[in-house]
């Protein structure tokens, strides 16, 4: 596969699963917070492990915030990279990176509900998008989070935990998803080649 | 008891990458003699075991420091899953999810039903070290829970290596009383109990080691026969 891609290191632990998926894709990745280096790369992950109000801290420590809003290829964010996508996170009331409309709100655990909501779920597609191509309807996706966003217009992709939330979520050149796509077997690997290679 | 005599089963990454194409949906490593030995597993595989798989997993096994936890986490696990050092020092479950976040850690729980109730045992990897922790296990599960943890993983005590079934009972018990994934260890002997544990004890996920190592039964078998059984799950 072509392309050079960069992976925005917010500092997190746990960043080797994501590589380890690119490189059996044939991709090597850079990880970086070097603007110029990301600015170079034909696309963009921005990955997520933690609490929302200390990624968006180091973000803003490498002075990150609104050079990632300016970027003008595509960006994948995975899972809480997502989510600091959006407006805000009720997690610590972080303030996000407000590129995508909306508010991460917490899952309320319930019987044969609990949170975190970890494990395998169903992923409808609610439109048509590249980041999909080759993948059946309801795909199993491997989910970790404790929250999620609401269904919004941006939504392409969503899952049931007690209700709906969004699952991918697509706006210009931003995709994000809830899922984490390294962890998500055949399928996962087929949405992550699908960004490398089918997504401009 | 049941953990006397270890057999080995193979190399780790062939049997990483067996179930991982028989379609397991996560895979966890333990080294249960970590702990009464006073060591830590040796962590170079956690790398290889990485590279291979496309599906979540967990090591267990001496992690007694946020350093451990790093160093496991870096090379490429998705969690860390800590047992008898955090019945030594509960304060390193809330320093781990407080570094990590919930969703990296998982408290396994040894748990023997003892005088009509049920008690966590730690040290259970060594026969000769294993000791009731003082402990009971409702309460044990609530207050990790207060701490943070994301995932519980309860071995039965009284069920495991033996085949006979989930403890389904200690389990409903301890589900009602657990807002996280509940993972049910110890006891799995047929495809049927499987489907139990999770119509019965709605726990989010089944554990089990010898029946797969053995061959007993298969991996995908069992996900096809749990769909008949209206289990959800994925194929």
């Amino acid at each position: 596969m072509s392309g050079s891609l960069a992976i925005i290191d917010g500092g997190g632990a746990n960043i080797a699963s994501l590589t380890f998926a690119l490189q059996r894709l044939g991709v090597t990745a850079q990880l970086t917070t070097d603007k110029s280096a990301i600015a170079r790369a034909d696309k963009v992950i921005l990955p997520g492990v933690g609490a929302a109000a200390d990624a968006m801290t180091r973000l803003q420590h490498a002075d990150l915030c609104q050079f990632i809003r300016d970027l003008k290829q595509p960006v994948l964010g995975i899972c809480l990279g997502m989510q600091l996508m959006f407006d805000t996170s009720e997690e610590d009331d972080a303030t996000c990176l407000g590129i995508i409309p909306g508010k991460a709100t917490r899952f309320t655990p319930a019987p044969n509900r609990p949170v975190p909501h970890m494990g395998w779920n169903k992923v409808q597609q609610k439109s048509a998008s590249p980041i999909f191509a080759g993948i059946e309807d309801n795909p199993y996706f491997y989910f970790v989070h404790s929250f999620a966003l609401p269904i919004s217009e941006d939504t392409i992709g969503s899952t049931d935990y007690g209700s709906e939330f969004t699952a991918v979520a697509e706006s210009n050149n931003f995709v994000a998803a809830q899922f984490h796509p390294e962890r998500s077997g055949a399928v996962g690997a087929r949405f992550l080649k699908n960004f490398i290679s089918n997504y401009n | 008891m049941q953990f006397r005599n270890h057999e080995v089963v193979g190399d780790i990454l062939d049997l990483a990458e067996r179930y991982r194409d028989e379609g397991a949906d996560e895979l966890v490593f333990y080294d249960i003699t970590a702990s009464p030995d006073g060591r830590t597993v040796d962590r170079e595989w956690i790398n290889r075991v990485a590279e291979i798989l496309d599906i979540p997993f967990c090591v267990a096994g001496g992690i007694r420091t946020l350093k451990d936890a790093e160093e496991i986490l870096n090379f490429g696990a998705d969690k860390i899953s800590v047992n008898s050092p955090a019945l030594a020092n509960p304060g390193l479950i809330n320093e781990l999810v407080r570094r990590f976040g919930s969703q990296c850690v998982v408290i396994g729980i040894d748990s023997r039903e003892e005088d009509d109730s049920y008690r966590v045992y730690q040290y259970t990897g060594d026969p000769d070290k294993t000791k009731h922790s003082g402990r009971i296990t409702a309460d044990w599960v609530k207050e990790v829970q207060e701490r943070g943890a994301g995932e519980i993983v309860l071995n039965c005590m009284n069920q495991d290596g033996v085949r006979n079934g989930y403890d389904l009972k200690q389990l409903s018990e301890i589900r009602a009383v657990c807002d996280v994934p509940l993972i049910a260890s110890g006891g799995a002997g047929e495809m049927q109990h499987f489907a139990d544990v999770f119509t019965v004890a709605c726990a989010d996920g089944g554990l089990a080691a010898s029946v797969f190592h053995k061959a007993i039964i298969e991996i995908g078998d069992l996900k096809r026969f749990l769909k008949t059984q209206n289990v959800e799950i994925r194929i």
